[in-house]
């Protein structure tokens, strides 16, 4: 069962048998961009990049993005830079794996992101979509559809954070622009 | 809040305390040097550098590195100093990029100390450049601000210092750079990406000689080895489920990627965890064809989660460090409340706050040390002889291998969190780079109670168990070791490999012993290179011995001429591709009368000590890892019983 998770709708990352999750994936999967005419080869790719911030206290401490693929720790891996997107048939072009019961304990929220960093807005983008899967069993937890977000080139997807000794997930779905999660910086601040 | 800055932009800084985070995708050299008000350097003490990481105020990095931290303390800086450059250079002569254009632009931010962004800059539209001062903070009335600047150098460092009117600037460089390339000997080498074993059967193609040490493709040889199964009176230590292809047709026309054999026996399956408990930790839990493989990937594997845990631990305590000093800033800054109950008890919420997240980090961190160290307590004693300690009863049990194996162990590793937890270092087969077991006192810590004398009898005894164990793993009569000792003063050391007779002659002495055996190998590597390059593998004289070759030198320099340095270095850099190997046993200090010339040689072999010593770096976060080498235990005979069968193996199959 999944969920269409809508702004502001937070789930606690609990597993139905009431145990707690111990691994997510925030996945990003979107089609490449359609092939046009004469010069037909000329690249006019999109690339979405997926980036996880990780605050203590308010404060970034770690980034886990296409430059900075695992963090310190270990505990937040990006699987890598896909400058293309795939074929739009619903699996995860990009995908950042996070192990909840490693991250290190000043870490209290971690943020997830998505950039253009092509500079389509995703009402140019067909079939994106970002969703967080339950890494121990394949299940997925959430949904976002970006296509049709508008004339944005970035969202700020999600926020897991501390809740007691597990952890919580609260869908954000905040537009905003930038190419990378530098540029989101502000507009991240405020949720935290 | 950030500022992202454009070339020539400015920004105040709030702060004078700040972090200076540099990002790219290769590693490089960062660095500052102090100007004053008229921009100048007024010398090399004005430089901070891998070198010389410390001045007052700023703390760089000593290696190079695809990010950089360095910490700047503005107040702390000589009142003469009215600017603080920030530079980036690439590193040379270690491979890589040679100029800032063939990678990512680079990044830096200046950060507060709790890692707030305050200013950015992304340093584009770098080409030819080797060298770029990245950012520069000025006093301007008293404050401090930053500017963008994104100068870069295509003469690179040299060029750089010049244009700050340093005079030495050449001969700074030069040193910066040599201290770069010691930090490259002082790193682990990455694991391989995906280790897939290759390299693991002799006849695929793997790096460095084995093409060419293949005895089936010498017809001089007699008898080749048999293939893996059917020895006579078979030490049968074939490797089971490894049954690629044996070392025994003339030619192989076996793809070395695939595999015929059966697919490997799945790993062990893990007892079922008790709930709430984590898994029973089995040796040989990871991939790979074979156990070997799998314990290798294992090994690795707890390297990397150790790295990790730690630097989740010392972040946690770092940032608990930063939180407790802005809190109590915080209540001393306000007059109001400086003094008085309300102030103790702040100070007093400021501390337990700082307790309590390092406690919570300590209860992390054991939890996941307890979890590897359970680990390593069923891999230890899995570990075949390859990977064993020496007082691992499997080499009692020991037979000479059919095949050779697919990594070596050096030595061990540990943190200084918790001392007991030793990760076996292991290093792929054949050896990719020479080894320098240093003897000398630099570089060492004052606490090491030894005396120069007892480590240099410690470092030729090192010396000797690692080439005992090179003996013991290669296949009978597939690892020939020379040593050279000019003066004899390691006699006793060597003695145990020339009693056992897996030396084929006495160590070389003398400047004429030292130049014939220098001459001999070097002829080796130009025939076998020769060979290599013509395809001509079966016009190779008959007396060439085609085993790996391992050159143990001792008491370097002393007895050697400027003849044999050169081809010392030859064999360096040429001899791993043909398989010949170097050893070096020496004190750096006492070769600094060759100058320079010797660096490049120190630079490509792996540096490791006779005695504990933190000094290897590991490929993820770079901590500071205690090298121990695996040395054989006191009054134990184990190297004389495993020579001893090396010998009879020999004898046995006529080599």
């Amino acid at each position: 069962m999944t969920v269409n998770m809508s702004k502001g709708q937070a789930i606690s990352l609990q597993k139905a048998d009431g145990g707690t999750l111990t691994a997510v994936r925030m996945g990003l999967g979107w089609q490449a961009a359609p092939r046009r005419g004469l010069f037909g080869s000329r690249t006019r790719e999109i690339d979405l990049d997926a980036s996880a911030v990780l605050f203590a206290d308010k404060q970034p401490v770690d980034v886990v993005f296409f430059r900075h693929l695992v963090s310190d720790d270990g505990s937040v891996r990006h699987t890598g830079d896909n400058l293309v997107g795939g074929a739009g048939q619903g699996g995860d072009d990009e995908a950042i794996l996070v192990d909840l019961q490693r991250v290190p304990v000043h870490i209290d929220q971690i943020i997830f992101t998505v950039n253009s960093f092509t500079g389509q807005t995703f009402a140019e983008v067909q079939n994106a979509f970002c969703r967080l899967v339950d890494e121990t069993n394949g299940q997925e937890l959430a949904r976002y559809t970006l296509t049709g977000g508008g004339q944005y080139t970035a969202q700020i997807m999600a926020k897991v954070q501390r809740d007691g000794a597990g952890w919580q997930m609260k869908a954000v779905g905040e537009p905003a622009n930038g190419r990378t999660f530098q540029d989101l910086m502000p507009h991240i601040l405020p949720h935290l | 809040m950030t500022a992202e800055l454009v070339r020539g932009q400015n920004h105040p800084l709030p702060q004078t305390r700040l972090e200076i985070r540099v990002s790219a995708g290769h590693p490089i050299v960062a660095g500052a040097t102090l100007g004053d008000e008229q921009g100048t350097v007024r010398g090399t003490e004005w430089v901070a550098h891998p070198a010389a990481p410390q001045l007052p105020g700023i703390d760089v990095s000593r290696q190079a590195a695809a990010d950089h931290r360095l910490a700047v303390d503005l107040g702390a800086v000589p009142e003469a100093v009215h600017r603080v450059n920030v530079l980036l250079a690439l590193p040379t002569g270690v491979g890589g990029p040679t100029r800032f254009g063939a990678m990512p632009a680079p990044f830096v931010a200046v950060t507060g100390l709790d890692g707030t962004e305050v200013a950015s800059y992304t340093i584009t539209d770098l080409d030819s450049e080797s060298a770029v001062v990245a950012l520069e903070l000025y006093r301007r009335q008293g404050a401090w601000k930053v500017r963008a600047v994104g100068q870069g150098y295509a003469g690179g460092l040299a060029a750089m210092l010049h244009d700050q009117g340093l005079p030495e600037a050449a001969a700074l460089a030069a040193r910066i750079n040599e201290a770069v390339a010691q930090g490259m000997a002082r790193s682990v080498a990455p694991p391989p990406p995906r280790p897939d074993g290759e390299g693991r059967v002799r006849t695929a193609t793997a790096g460095g000689g084995a093409a060419t040490a293949e005895p089936a493709a010498v017809p001089q040889q007699a008898p080749p080895p048999a293939p893996p199964g059917t020895a006579p009176g078979g030490p049968g230590s074939g490797g089971p489920g490894s049954g690629g292809p044996g070392s025994g047709g003339p030619v192989n026309y076996q793809h070395p990627g695939r595999r015929t054999s059966a697919p490997p026996t799945p790993p062990p399956p893990a007892p079922p965890a008790e709930p709430g408990r984590p898994a029973q930790p089995v040796a040989g839990d990871a991939s790979g064809w074979t156990m070997d493989e799998r314990l290798y990937n294992q090994v690795w594997g707890m390297f990397e989660d150790l790295a990790r845990t730690a630097a989740a631990y010392r972040s946690a305590v770092d940032f608990a460090d930063s939180r407790m000093e802005k809190e109590l800033d915080g209540v001393l800054s306000d007059p109001r409340t400086r003094f008085g109950p309300e102030a103790d008890a702040a100070r007093e919420q400021a501390r337990a706050k700082h307790t309590a997240l390092v406690e919570q980090a300590r209860a992390v961190l054991d939890r996941d040390l307890a979890q590897l160290a359970a680990e390593a307590e069923v891999v230890e004693p899995a570990l075949p002889p390859a990977f064993a300690r020496w007082d691992s009863p499997v080499w009692q049990a020991y037979q000479v291998p059919m095949e050779i194996p697919m990594a070596l162990r050096l030595g061990e590793l540990h943190l200084p969190e918790r001392r007991d937890l030793r990760i076996p270092m292991l290093v792929r087969l054949p050896l990719e780079r020479g080894l320098w077991i240093d003897s000398g006192r630099d570089g060492l810590s004052e606490a090491v109670a030894v005396d120069s004398g007892e480590l240099r009898r410690l470092a030729a005894d090192t010396a000797v168990a690692h080439a005992a164990r090179l003996l013991a793993v290669y296949p009978a009569g597939e690892f020939t070791v020379h040593v050279i000792d000019p003066a004899g003063s390691a006699a006793a050391s060597f003695a145990p490999l020339l009693r056992s007779g897996v030396l084929r002659e006495p160590p070389a002495t003398g400047a004429q012993g030292v130049s014939a055996m220098l001459a001999a190998l070097t002829r080796r590597v130009d025939l076998v290179q020769m060979a290599v390059r013509s395809g001509a593998a079966d016009a190779l004289p008959p007396d060439l011995d085609i085993a790996e070759q391992l050159l143990i030198v001792h008491d370097f320099p002393h007895g050697f001429d400027d003849r044999a340095v050169t081809q010392l270095r030859y064999l360096a850099d040429e001899g791993p591709s043909v398989g010949v190997h170097l050893m070096m046993v020496a004190d750096r200090r006492d070769a600094q009368a060759y100058g320079p010339v010797l660096d490049p040689l120190w630079r490509s072999l792996l540096r490791v000590t006779p005695v504990p010593d933190e000094h290897l770096a590991d490929p993820w976060v770079g901590h500071a890892w205690t090298y121990e080498p695996s040395l054989v235990p006191a009054g134990s005979q184990v190297v004389e019983q495993v020579l001893a069968r090396v010998v009879q193996a020999r004898q046995a199959y006529g080599r």
